[in-house]
């Protein structure tokens, strides 16, 4: 309940709202949205007795009255401030936004080859019509999911990133998204669709961050990528935002023939995290490859949904998602491939690792494999385990103290999933990050 | 260096050492020989500190101090190493940080100054020499993939660079063929200098021809049922092990 409200009630009257504030002028999204709306009305907001949702309860979310923030501007928040946030040195064109909102003052572009539209999507829709209606609202389905289907009703602004055919956008894209609490619980919807013509090439790379005094907020993005016939799209997800946030997202790529989609995941902050990422091999050939690695110290809970669909054949998947827990924190990974009939030939590997660091932390793993074709490989596996005893004692008869050995073999643990990180100045960032929860560890070159 | 009094041990919940008397001097080599399940793998661990076994009676002094009041890492900054029957992998650590991190940890418990990532190197690069090592071992993960006798020779290695008073081999020479194991006691007696004191556990007598030890003693169901110089162990060798339970307690003098 928020105060008298039932949840439901509560959005949709923010979205009547919004609809009132925009003063009756339609814009072409305007169906979609509607229709979205419907889907969210009618799902509801889900409860632990649905499967889906069996480990991982959105009450926390629902008791809290958030809105969107109403500030157009940027809620004070500074070019300096920022940057610690930007992961430098990092040759890369940075969009900002700041509670779901496009802030020009704080984003700069590199020089792109031409024809490629990086924009927010508010400016997207507005002057790129033709290149985003065919794709906007048609990769990420809402029926039965109520969080993307309340993003996609509530859809306002965002990134908007598209690539001609054969374009290979050099650099990296990133979009920093910036929650900050705006004198109460703000909750926002950033929503990126990202479509890479046939033959093209991009990377982009998703950063959720908390600034200012903490604050509850509720951070919901969905995330569309459509990847043309043999192109290559890479997303990289950092979430790091502060422990009073909630975080629920939905990112959905569709891979076309031979193309390839790479996915890395990287979920360290948050109150209450879940990550449902799902990837449609829908052209012969396609493959694509979901890395992860989730860190939960304290009360946290981090849930990863992923799916992987095999449509058609001779396509390939690759899933390597490694968790960390301490504490209290409880863990989710629920890992779906199917394998559609006509999806001979299909190569599908999964693996989940996960090290409990803790008496009271907690995972639960799941695979979830529907295989319906009869010529098809695919393997799966997932470890519990704790830090090795062996590998421990090994290290302090070599005069390691326990912390440190301990913090090595984290650190260690952890690397494996760091490493597959193409970007530097990522993967260093987020060494340095993971060390400063661990000063007794290695201690990665250049972290201050 | 070393006194082991009435040393009684339990491991697995079974009691392994029955009552150990050992007294080694600095510099010198004594090599442990025994059976299977005579409890020389058992007595690496008690000294090495390892939690799984629970010491019942007696004690252990190291240069004077109660060697069992201290951690592993503490027996290693007072210079004690083991080098392992069977070295765990260890993915993502590589043997170069290991050694820094251990080098340095025990420096700076001996309030000396840390050395930085070149001097080091420097450090290192000599101590590779003795046991035949390419450079291209140290920024592996630590014996991960390694063969047996690479693993055996970065436990070498290691006890070159980290210089220790006291140093306990355990079955170093188990798996190795005749080049490895050549290298490998090339390794050792390089380390002896006089004031090293090193236990060499072994079944075989034929590691002993490469590191010749001052004294033998023979472990058996969780004693040292006979001590003596190097030649008791080829006498172990040509009578065999149930020769020795025959004249358990003994010394050298008093067996037939």
């Amino acid at each position: 309940m928020i105060g008298s409200r039932e949840p439901r009630d509560h959005y949709l009257e923010i979205f009547r709202a919004r609809e009132a504030a925009r003063g009756g002028a339609r814009d072409w999204t305007a169906p979609l949205r509607r229709g979205a709306l419907d889907a969210f009305a009618a799902a509801g907001f889900p409860t632990t007795r649905q499967e889906a949702w069996r480990h991982t309860s959105v009450a926390p979310i629902l008791a809290v009255p958030f809105g969107p923030d109403g500030d157009t501007g940027r809620n004070g928040i500074t070019r300096e401030a920022i940057e610690r946030y930007t992961f430098e040195p990092w040759d890369c064109s940075h969009l900002v936004f700041v509670n779901g909102r496009f802030s020009p003052a704080l984003s700069r572009l590199r020089p792109l080859p031409e024809g490629v539209v990086v924009t927010s999507l508010a400016e997207a829709v507005a002057k790129h019509r033709d290149l985003v209606e065919p794709h906007l609202g048609r990769i990420a389905a809402t029926e039965g999911r109520p969080f993307t289907a309340l993003n996609t009703a509530m859809l306002a602004d965002g990134a908007f990133i598209g690539v001609p055919d054969r374009v290979v956008v050099p650099g990296d894209i990133h979009l920093l998204h910036v929650s900050t609490p705006h004198g109460g619980p703000v909750v926002s919807w950033p929503r990126t669709l990202v479509v890479a013509g046939t033959g093209s090439q991009v990377a982009v790379v998703e950063s959720f961050v908390s600034h200012g005094a903490p604050g509850p907020c509720f951070t919901s993005p969905v995330s569309e990528v459509v990847v043309g016939d043999g192109a290559g799209v890479e997303h990289y997800r950092i979430q790091r935002e502060g422990d009073k946030t909630s975080h629920v997202a939905g990112i959905v790529a569709r891979v076309g023939r031979n193309g390839s989609f790479g996915s890395w995941n990287v979920s360290l902050g948050g109150a209450l995290t879940r990550n449902d990422l799902e990837c449609v091999l829908g052209g012969e050939g396609a493959q694509c490859r979901l890395d992860g690695l989730y860190v939960g110290t304290g009360t946290q809970h981090v849930d990863n949904h992923t799916s992987i669909d095999h449509v058609r054949p001779h396509c390939s998947s690759q899933e390597f998602y490694k968790g960390v827990l301490d504490g209290h924190a409880r863990g989710v990974f629920d890992g779906r491939i199917i394998v559609r009939p006509d999806a001979q030939k299909t190569d599908a590997h999964q693996v989940n690792r996960n090290l409990i660091l803790s008496e009271d932390a907690l995972v639960d793993t799941k695979p979830q494999l529907e295989i319906f074709a009869d010529d098809v490989k695919c393997t799966h596996g997932a470890t519990v385990g704790q830090l090795e005893d062996d590998a421990l004692f090994y290290l302090r008869s070599r005069a390691i103290g326990l912390e440190m050995a301990r913090n090595l073999l984290i650190q260690a643990f952890m690397s494996e999933i760091l490493h597959r990180i193409r970007i530097d100045a990522i993967r260093a960032g987020l060494e340095c990050l993971l060390y400063t929860r661990m000063p007794h560890g290695h201690r990665p070159e250049g972290c201050v | 260096m070393l006194e082991i009094r009435d040393l009684h041990a339990n491991a697995g919940g079974k009691e392994i050492l029955r009552g150990i008397n050992l007294s080694v001097r600095p510099g010198e080599v004594h090599a442990i020989m025994g059976p299977n399940g005579s409890g020389k793998s058992t007595l690496a661990n008690v000294l090495a500190g390892r939690e799984a076994v629970e010491v019942t009676r007696g004690e252990v002094l190291y240069r004077g101090r109660n060697l069992l009041a201290l951690s592993p890492e503490e027996r290693a900054w007072e210079g004690i190493f083991l080098a392992f029957q069977y070295p765990v992998e260890i993915p993502g650590v590589s043997t170069l940080y290991l050694l820094k991190a251990g080098v340095n940890a025990i420096r700076k418990h001996r309030g000396e100054p840390e050395f930085d990532a070149i001097e080091f190197m420097a450090l290192v690069k000599e101590k590779l020499k003795l046991v035949e090592m390419d450079p291209a071992f140290l920024n592996r993960s630590v014996n991960e993939g390694f063969s047996g006798g690479e693993k055996k020779r970065n436990e070498i290695l290691q006890m070159a660079v980290l210089d220790p008073a006291l140093a306990i081999l355990d079955e170093t020479d188990s798996g190795l063929d005749i080049d490895a194991l050549r290298v490998v006691a090339n390794g050792v007696n390089a380390l002896r200098d006089g004031r090293r004191s090193m236990l060499v556990i072994t079944h075989y007598q034929r590691l002993l021809n490469y590191i010749v030890p001052d004294k033998v003693h023979v472990l058996s169901q969780g004693r040292i049922a006979l001590s003596g110089d190097r030649t008791l162990a080829l006498d172990l060798e040509k009578k065999g092990y149930a020769w020795v339970e025959n004249h358990d307690g003994g010394d050298r003098a008093t067996a037939p």
